[in-house]
């Protein structure tokens, strides 16, 4: 698929704090679902999703829908490839591993990392915890194509 | 006679107790035993507004709670399935238009069923995406 240009050109600029803050809180299903952004380092990214009533799957329950994971997994992935100064074009694919729920009314936190990057192709790594990361709520692995070649 | 004892009944009472559902602004239609699951467009489910292309998580989080509605209807719990695994694939861009969703259960357990979702727009032919995924069946009680 061709990409018009001006995307490419915002999203292939070196990518500093505010982009990243920029990426994590202002596209518009990150900022319905509330995402906050936590941190970049070289490859890794970590997001924050609060707890909300409206994103519930189980009201008896009271724990944020599975869904909400999925799309907080899929943008860490996205987050990390850029910090990896790499550009998503797409997810190709993205399995989700649900370890446990989440306890009731938490915040998640999801932290990414793109641990190998080829000329078309990024491979990541990420999981969800609510607290410790030691004891993820999700784990997931995905592959992601590139725009422009990578790294 | 409740009104989840017919599959009518146990589809809406699942999309009316989920708030999530709402949050996608996400429909079901039952046709018999076939159920089609319906995601308007809505500008809030955009994840790059550039292309402009639906977000992939959405499309993933559409998908699977297709896979729980599918196994609402035929199982009449309470209670929701609950997500043990799932494997998404992309294989087109989600438009900024509206989208479908059909559930086929490849197997139903007592403790675990599996459950094949394909999602698409402007042709069922030309899927956006699918997902295979594995579902802990509710306990009653």
């Amino acid at each position: 698929m061709v990409k018009p240009p001006q995307f490419i050109a915002a999203m292939t600029g070196p990518l500093d704090e505010t982009a990243a803050r920029h990426m994590v809180t202002r596209t518009p299903q990150t900022e319905a679902l509330g995402f906050q952004f936590v941190s970049i380092s070289e490859a890794r990214g970590a997001i924050r999703a609060p707890w909300r009533a409206d994103l519930v799957g189980d009201p008896k329950t009271g724990v944020i829908a599975s869904g909400v994971v999925t799309t907080l997994l899929d943008h860490v992935c996205g987050l990390a490839i850029r910090s990896a100064n790499a550009v998503p074009q797409g997810t190709l694919d993205l399995r989700i591993d649900y370890m446990r729920p989440a306890r009731s009314k938490a915040d998640l936190i999801a932290e990414g990392h793109c641990y190998k990057l080829t000329r078309t192709i990024a491979f990541v790594r990420a999981l969800a915890h609510d607290g410790d990361p030691a004891d993820p709520v999700a784990t997931a692995q995905a592959a992601f194509a590139l725009i422009g070649g990578g790294a | 006679m409740s009104v989840e004892a017919t599959p009518a009944g146990r589809l809406a009472a699942f999309l009316a107790r989920t708030p999530y559902i709402a949050f996608l602004g996400m429909r079901a239609e039952l046709a018999g035993d076939e159920m089609t699951a319906i995601l308007p467009f809505s500008p809030h489910l955009i994840g790059n507004t550039l292309l402009p292309a639906l977000h992939g998580g959405v499309l993933g989080a559409f998908m699977e709670m297709t896979a729980l509605a599918q196994l609402a209807v035929i199982s009449g719990g309470q209670r929701p399935a609950k997500t043990i695994d799932v494997t998404i694939d992309y294989l087109r861009p989600g438009r900024a238009m509206d989208t479908y969703a059909r559930a086929q259960i490849k197997k139903v357990g007592r403790r675990i069923s599996s459950v094949h979702v394909e999602a698409w727009q402007e042709a069922r032919a030309k899927p956006v995406a699918a997902i295979r995924g594995h579902f802990q069946m509710p306990v009653e009680g």
